[in-house]
C-alpha cells in the first residue's frame, strides 16, 4: 500500500496550445486510476498555476462561444469538485495585475466544497519538492 | 533495471520533441530498462498506421517496431485524444494500445522516473 504524488505544473497559456487542459483532465483522471493499481495503492495529483498558466483559472471564459469547445475554467471547477490541491502563484497574478476576484477559486455553485489557494512561489516549490513526479504542461 | 514513463503532448511533425522522447525512450530499452511511453494530445499522431518515411520528415515508426520486439517497450495513446483526430481503432499500429488517461497515471506509479514533455 502507498502513494505516489504527482505534481502537475501548469505554466501555458489556455487555448494557445493544447497542453494546459491536457494537464486538466490528465489531473482529474487520477480519480479513476485505481482500476489498474493494486488495493490500497493510490496516485495523489496536485495543480500548480504558475507564469502564463494562471491565465487558465481565469473567470468569464468564453471559448464555448468561440469556439464551440468547453472552457479551462471548466475544467478548472472540476478539479475543485475532487480532492485535488490547486495552487495559484501570488508572484505570478502581482505581475499580471490579477487578483482573486479574476479567478476561479471555487466550486460552490456546483456543491464543491475544496478552494483554490494563491500561494507565493515557495510554497509550489515545497509541493514539487514534496512530489514523487513532476508534470510541467 | 528499471522502469520509466515517458508521456509526451508534442506532435509528430513540427517539433522534435517527440523524437527526442522516442530517441531516450530507445536508449533506456538498449540499456534493458522497461518504458512506457504515453502518448496524448498531438503525439497521438504517432499512433496512426500506414507513415510514409521522407527524407525531410520524421519516421519513427521502424524505431518503435524494433522497441516493441524486445518486450521491454509498451506504447499507448490517449483513446480520446486520438478520436478526436480521426484516428480509431483500426488505425492503430500492431502492438499500440489505446487507453484513457487514467492508465498514464497508474504507469507513474510504479516508475523509477517520469519524463513528461508538455506540448509546444
Amino acid at each position: 500500500m502507498a502513494t505516489r504524488k504527482l505534481a502537475f505544473v501548469v505554466r501555458s497559456l489556455p487555448y494557445k496550445t493544447e497542453a494546459s487542459r491536457l494537464a486538466l483532465t490528465h489531473a482529474i483522471s487520477s480519480q479513476t486510476v485505481e482500476i489498474y493499481l493494486n488495493d490500497g495503492d493510490l496516485v495523489e495529483a496536485s495543480i500548480s498555476y504558475v507564469g502564463d498558466g494562471v491565465f487558465n483559472v481565469m473567470k468569464n471564459q468564453q471559448a464555448g462561444k468561440h469556439y464551440g469547445i468547453t472552457t479551462n475554467e471548466g475544467h478548472a471547477k472540476n478539479t475543485l469538485l475532487l480532492d485535488l490541491k490547486v495552487l495559484i502563484c501570488k508572484e505570478d497574478l502581482d505581475k499580471f495585475g490579477l487578483t482573486e476576484e479574476n479567478l476561479v477559486m471555487d466550486a460552490d455553485d456546483l456543491g464543491g466544497d475544496m478552494k483554490a489557494n494563491i500561494v507565493s512561489y515557495s510554497e509550489i516549490q515545497k509541493e514539487m519538492e514534496t512530489a514523487d513526479h513532476l508534470l510541467f504542461c | 533495471m528499471g522502469k520509466l514513463t515517458i508521456g509526451t503532448f508534442s506532435s509528430l511533425v513540427g517539433s522534435m520533441s517527440l523524437d527526442f522522447a522516442v530517441k531516450l525512450a530507445e536508449a533506456a530499452v538498449k540499456k534493458g530498462h522497461n518504458v512506457d511511453f504515453w502518448m496524448s494530445g498531438n503525439a497521438t499522431m504517432l499512433a496512426k498506421k500506414g507513415q510514409k518515411a521522407f527524407k525531410d520528415y520524421s519516421f519513427l515508426s521502424k524505431t518503435l517496431q524494433e522497441m516493441l520486439a524486445t518486450g521491454n517497450f509498451n506504447i499507448t495513446a490517449c483513446e480520446a485524444c486520438a478520436e478526436a483526430r480521426g484516428y480509431h481503432k483500426e488505425d492503430c499500429p500492431e502492438g499500440f494500445q489505446r487507453k484513457s488517461m487514467d492508465w498514464y497515471l497508474a504507469s507513474t506509479f510504479e516508475a523509477d522516473r517520469v519524463l513528461h514533455i508538455g506540448g509546444d
